[in-house]
């Protein structure tokens, strides 16, 4: 555990020697900051649209809201080179497992990014027999965004969003991020289309149905 | 001032280059292997088919019949043009060079008459 240690060793560097040898000059970082600093500026997302939201995620990628400022333009055609999965719109109970399929074939550490009402929580199509209500049902959601659909300045939050929580992710201890511990899965069950429903309606180890605690009328 | 070899100093830059392009993937190899858990699975083993399940085998044969087409492609494409620069400087040509191209057009004629026989070029 000799990388661990000098982890630790360098974490002890007292902020104010830091500070005042920044202002010298001198640069100290540890490799956790280093390694989460280079992941979180290099989010590469995978390039698919589901409905209206890909609108706002291709302007996002455009010139005017340039989402290459934060080094995630780099939208890939193929799952096995993507970081990111940006859930851009309506998820039909068709296409559902096909975005479930596609996160399992990324390689890790994967992040979810669920944009737009729909892709939260169905939205406007909630009631219809065939909208998913969510895909946090089947994969983790690292960032919602609601609106419907968002404007790039939300997608944009929450790509900083999803950075500041990079950030904090820890290389080693109890706390580090799945893609770190070798138990937590990398696959999520792929739901089958059932004869009224998908089966299972959702995965209950990555959402559970909210729970009323209202004292009632 | 003495002639000094520059190759060693271009061999030197030729190692720094390759260096800097080995380096990261090597360091990125190591750091997988300490710190990130090897995790393949069905999915992300399987083909990738735009998200569904991909059907049959990608090991599928192609009609070896296709090999009159790349023929008749060298035959029609191919050759016109190498045709026209020989046109051009046809009268500036020595002979080896005229040989070499009468050779070439030759056996490509070969092959038209060949096809020809085997009636590739009837329209059925």
């Amino acid at each position: 555990m000799g990388m661990a240690e000098r982890c630790a060793d360098l974490e002890m560097i007292d902020e104010g020697l830091r500070s005042e040898l920044s202002k010298q000059g001198i640069f100290t970082t540890t490799l956790e900051e280093l390694y989460n600093w280079g992941r979180k500026n290099s989010l590469w997302p995978l390039g698919f649209g589901l409905a209206c939201c890909a609108i706002e995620m291709i302007a996002t990628s455009m010139a005017r809201y340039d989402l290459a400022r934060f080094g995630a333009e780099v939208f890939r055609p193929s799952p096995r080179q993507a970081d990111l999965m940006i859930v851009a719109g309506t998820v039909t109970k068709k296409m559902a497992p096909q975005v479930v399929r596609l996160y399992n074939q990324m390689p890790e550490p994967k992040y979810v990014i669920a944009m737009g009402a729909c892709a939260i929580s169905g939205g406007p199509f909630k009631q219809g027999y065939n909208v998913l209500k969510g895909i946090d049902r089947y994969i983790p959601v690292d960032v919602h965004i609601p609106g419907c659909p968002p404007r790039p300045e939300a997608l944009l939050h929450a790509l900083m969003t999803l950075q500041q929580k990079i950030e904090q992710q820890s290389l080693i201890g109890e706390e580090r991020p799945p893609h770190l511990t070798a138990e937590a899965p990398s696959e999520f069950p792929v739901p089958q289309y059932g004869e009224h429903d998908l089966v299972p309606s959702k995965n209950s180890a990555v959402w559970q149905p909210p729970v009323m605690t209202g004292t009632g009328g | 001032m003495s002639e000094t070899n520059p190759y060693p100093f271009l061999l030197l830059l030729l190692l720094a280059a390759g260096l800097f392009a080995v380096a990261p993937l090597g360091a990125a190899w190591l750091w997988s292997k300490r710190f990130s858990p090897r995790k393949p699975g069905q999915d992300k083993n399987a083909i990738y088919e735009c998200g569904l399940e991909s059907k049959g085998d990608a090991w599928v044969h192609f009609r070896s019949e296709y090999y009159l087409y790349a023929i008749i492609f060298l035959i029609f494409d191919v050759e016109t043009v190498f045709l026209l620069p020989f046109a051009v400087s046809f009268t500036g040509l020595s002979s080896g060079a005229f040989i070499a191209m009468v050779v070439f057009l030759l056996l490509l004629a070969e092959g038209l008459v060949w096809a020809w026989q085997k009636g590739v070029l009837t329209w059925k």
